[in-house]
């Protein structure tokens, strides 16, 4: 078989399955307006997802910063989305309790500008939030922007004015689709690549390894672990953005820690510093959590109730955190990325195992 | 020339360094010698800004750069060799070489200042795909010192150079320093390998307890009784 054969084989086996698994919603795929079945949500989900895990795996996994902040970025992302993409009418009828401040009522812009600003308002944030925080290492900087990121969440529930506090948005436009939320993973993954290879990553990568010898080099850390902070808190910001839209409701009690965690979770899951890693993660993860839904039902088995118990998943999903850390630390793809050559390597490895076990008797 | 005049350095309630006074003349060899906990590594990450003084000033050619950080004095022409080497050791050796030219602009220079190193090192060009953790104690040393010299720096400051290295590598990385010397590099080496620091030094001072105790020609401190006795471990007769 020639190389190529083989290669445009794996391509092919990929679309196919994508494509077997969201069969029969050829009209969804192709962003046609109505209602999304349950496949092409899951693949949204995926995608949302993987926007998120791989911002967060720039600041944790390459500059080598704990940062526990995600959800906080997240509701920044999806409120501002939710206020610029709802119509007047819609936002009169959510804020019927306090109405909403002037120029936001009057306000609505198209999905694309209000997007892009969502990334750009939680990236203004985060530079608020990193100007004290990304100044602690470790454990610290873990809890300064966790602290933050509660802050941020409870500011949301409390300015009513602007966010309609604890009632949260209802009616957000449902404007994505796999064009929207596919589209922004692959310019995400494109982004931090390009940003990853280029002199900037290096320095990252550099201040994860060893920070006083990144200094010695002539790096400025704060400047850099800043730059950083804000290219993962705009697509952060982004991906809540996305997530608003698809959901079309959204509320402060979303944005709690176990929305970080999760996203945490697929990071370490695929690869602390493995763009690839997180994707692949971010679909397991994603996909798993529709898949695990059964262990939250009641099951009937003739005589036998077996009640559910709602929670179940993020259980089974912390256990699953346990075994990756205590025996594969460095998660599915370490920090390696998933190339064409090192597939063939790990093919051919395969291969020539097989062939010894046939060349021995048994 | 870089000059420095009555530093003091403490962590927290302990003095390391109490009042010294050097100076590194443009294009000559200076070795600071002296056991372990004298300040030696103090006084160099001082002088790179990872440290701040209490008191003191450090000039280079004239201009005050005690207060500055890291960047702008890497910027001003001083590059450090770090103590233990502290390569990068998940990147390849062509990535920490690289890092090294973070500083300059100039794509085509930082090309030709890398065929240099690499004509100096040539192992490194050799292992130039291989990360730098897998490299060997004398490799992962010489990474450093090439990755130094990728900021095309004035004054080249290294921090025991010969650290935990075989005889024979410590004589192949003193070698290498003399070469670099001859490249118009001004040195300051840090180093308790008194005898081999002294041999290629053109002046040397002597550090104990964060004062300077002697200082002399590399010639005159290896002549010296007090120094043969203590440094370099010979009975007096």
């Amino acid at each position: 078989m020639s190389r190529h054969l083989k290669r445009d084989l794996v391509i092919l086996v990929c679309v196919a399955l994508v494509v077997a698994w969201a069969n029969g919603d050829l009209k969804d795929l192709l962003g046609i307006p109505g209602w999304q079945s349950y496949a092409v949500r899951i693949i949204n989900m995926c995608a949302i997802n993987a926007v998120l895990a791989l911002s967060l795996n720039l600041v944790n996994g390459f500059t080598g910063q704990f940062s526990l902040g995600h959800a906080g970025f997240m509701a920044l992302g999806a409120y501002t989305t939710a206020l610029l993409t709802m119509d007047m009418a819609a936002k009169d009828r959510v804020f019927f309790m306090t109405p909403l401040v002037e120029p936001l009522r009057n306000l609505t812009l198209p999905f694309l500008p209000a997007l892009v600003l969502a990334g750009i308002v939680a990236g203004l944030f985060s530079l608020l939030v990193g100007v004290p925080a990304l100044r602690l290492r470790g454990d610290y900087l873990g809890i300064a922007t966790l602290g933050f990121a509660e802050i941020i969440r409870l500011i949301i529930q409390n300015v009513r004015k602007v966010t309609n506090g604890a009632l949260g948005l209802k009616g957000i436009p449902p404007v994505v689709n796999l064009w929207w939320t596919l589209g922004s993973a692959f310019v995400c993954y494109l982004m931090l690549r390009n940003f990853l290879a280029s002199s900037y990553g290096r320095a990252f990568k550099s201040i994860r390894e060893n920070e006083t010898a990144a200094q010695a080099m002539g790096i400025d850390l704060f400047k850099h672990k800043l730059l950083s902070f804000f290219i993962s808190s705009f697509w952060a910001g982004v991906g809540g953005g996305l997530l608003a839209s698809l959901l079309t409701t959204i509320d402060p009690v979303q944005f709690k820690f176990p929305l970080t965690f999760q996203v945490l979770l697929t990071v370490v899951l695929g690869g602390m510093g493995s763009l690839s890693g997180s994707i692949i993660a971010a679909g397991i993860v994603t996909y798993l959590m529709e898949f695990l839904r059964v262990v939250e039902e009641t099951h009937y088995w003739g005589s036998i109730t077996i009640p559910g118990i709602p929670g179940l998943r993020m259980v089974i999903f912390s256990l699953a955190l346990v075994v990756v850390v205590v025996w594969y630390p460095k998660g599915l793809m370490g920090d390696r990325e998933l190339t064409v050559a090192g597939i063939k390597g790990v093919l051919g490895r395969v291969r020539q195992r097989l062939r010894i076990k046939g060349g021995r008797p048994a | 020339m870089l000059e420095i005049q009555d530093l003091h350095v403490s962590y927290g309630a302990i003095k390391a360094v109490q009042g010294i006074n050097l100076k590194v003349p443009d294009g000559k060899i200076v070795a600071l010698i002296g056991t372990n906990g004298a300040g030696k590594s103090t006084t160099l990450r001082t002088i790179c800004g990872l440290l701040r003084p209490e008191a003191g000033r450090i000039l280079l050619d004239g201009d005050d750069i005690t207060r500055l950080p890291p960047q702008d004095i890497v910027k001003r022409g001083i590059s450090m060799v770090p103590e233990g080497r502290h390569v990068f050791p998940d990147l390849t050796v062509y990535e920490n070489l690289m890092l090294g030219a973070y500083i300059r602009t100039n794509q085509k220079e930082v090309q030709e200042e890398l065929e240099g190193v690499y004509g100096l090192f040539p192992r490194l060009q050799e292992r130039r795909q291989q990360l730098a953790g897998t490299l060997s104690g004398g490799e992962q040393q010489m990474l450093a010192l090439g990755r130094a010299l990728m900021a095309d720096p004035k004054m080249l400051l290294m921090d025991e150079p010969s650290l935990g290295l075989a005889p024979v590598l410590v004589q192949e990385i003193f070698a290498l320093i003399e070469r670099i010397h001859r490249q118009g590099k001004t040195l300051l080496l840090i180093e308790q390998n008194a005898r081999a620091a002294l041999t290629v030094a053109d002046y040397a001072y002597v550090l104990e307890t964060g004062r300077i105790a002697m200082e002399g020609t590399g010639t005159e401190l290896l002549a010296n009784d007090e120094v043969r006795r203590i440094y370099l471990g010979e009975v007096a007769d």
